[in-house]
């Protein structure tokens, strides 16, 4: 968090994630619960958030959708061999397509040839093979091999979150 | 589980970004052509039924410290066992079974590089398994959120 030049802005940005990262509450004025909170007035409240966004700390303010429960119950990671000369046009053209949560470019590592991961999300399986033939046609001749791996069960899946002590430690 | 119009409207609008003023509801509402007590109701029911995640920023950790996505092929037998210890690991966030000869993905967040490599060597010691390490090198798109397709 650059942006936090001061001891104590940064003690101030550390507080304002602790108490909205669980999400906020369901008040008529959630921004004013949380100037509230902080003792600042709404105004430096939206300042401050506006601040933390520009600086990229915090990646968007949005309402996130649990999808699973939404019914998007198959993801399928898909990963593709792609011709490192292509991969800068080809990354932004895969991560641009609206089925895509997740697009990412990673090293190749031995007997792991992927160099290209995107994330795909569905209603059932024919849906997101469906997907991945729409990517297969996008990469063409530039993706030498790919394959899906589906999940069989979700062991853990927490968002990341700084302990509350974290907050001592800003202070 | 078909998708109230409201709600569908509301994740369509808002999952990439809400409007950051004094009453966002209110404006949110006004953008949906609602009133402010029926997105709140909305929200609300959402919430109950865990088809809202949370309403609010979403952070970008990764300024913070370092990630990586890592993964095991584990024989069969010993799956759940090995997953179980991963999952125990604090950096661990994400774990999932998959469908490959690499069949443990999991997603190590902690404060900078050399703290993960000593994770990653850690649950090689732990489980004679060396992990694969596949650290981000471009976002091309980073959980924005993704369209909902038209109801079947």
């Amino acid at each position: 968090m650059s942006v936090c030049t001061s001891r104590s802005e940064q003690a101030l940005a550390l507080h304002l994630v602790t108490l909205t990262q669980a999400g906020l509450p369901l008040v008529d004025d959630p921004w004013a619960w949380l100037a509230e909170q902080l003792q600042l007035s709404v105004e430096a409240t939206l300042a401050l958030l506006k601040g933390l966004q520009a600086d990229g700390a915090i990646r968007r303010i949005a309402a996130v959708p649990n999808h699973y429960r939404l019914g998007y119950r198959f993801n399928g990671m898909t990963v593709w061999d792609v011709d490192d000369a292509q991969m800068p046009r080809l990354g932004r053209l895969i991560g641009a397509q609206p089925f895509v949560s997740h697009c990412y470019r990673r090293p190749r590592n031995g007997s792991w040839p992927y160099n290209l991961f995107a994330m795909v999300h569905g209603r059932s399986a024919t849906e997101i093979d469906s997907y991945r033939e729409h990517l297969r046609y996008l990469l063409g001749d530039a993706c030498r091999a790919d394959e899906m791996l589906v999940s069989s069960r979700i062991l853990k899946k927490t968002g990341v979150r700084l302990p509350s002590t974290a907050l001592d430690q800003g202070a | 589980m078909p998708v109230h119009s409201l709600e569908r409207r509301l994740i369509e609008r808002f999952q990439h970004g809400m409007p950051v003023c004094a009453e966002p509801y209110r404006e949110m509402a006004q953008q949906l052509d609602c009133s402010q007590d029926q997105l709140i109701a909305c929200l609300q029911q959402m919430a109950e039924r865990g088809r809202l995640s949370r309403i609010g920023p979403v952070f970008e950790h990764r300024h913070a410290g370092a990630s990586t996505l890592a993964a095991l092929a584990v024989p069969a037998e010993r799956l759940q066992q090995v997953a179980a210890r991963i999952s125990q690991f604090p950096e661990v966030n994400h774990n999932y079974a998959r469908e490959h000869h690499y069949n443990l993905w999991f997603v190590l967040t902690g404060p900078d590089r050399p703290h993960l490599q000593q994770v990653l060597d850690e649950l090689e010691a732990d489980t004679g398994l060396t992990p694969l390490d596949l650290p981000m090198l471009t976002a091309y798109r980073i959980d924005l959120g993704f369209a909902l397709a038209e109801a079947p």
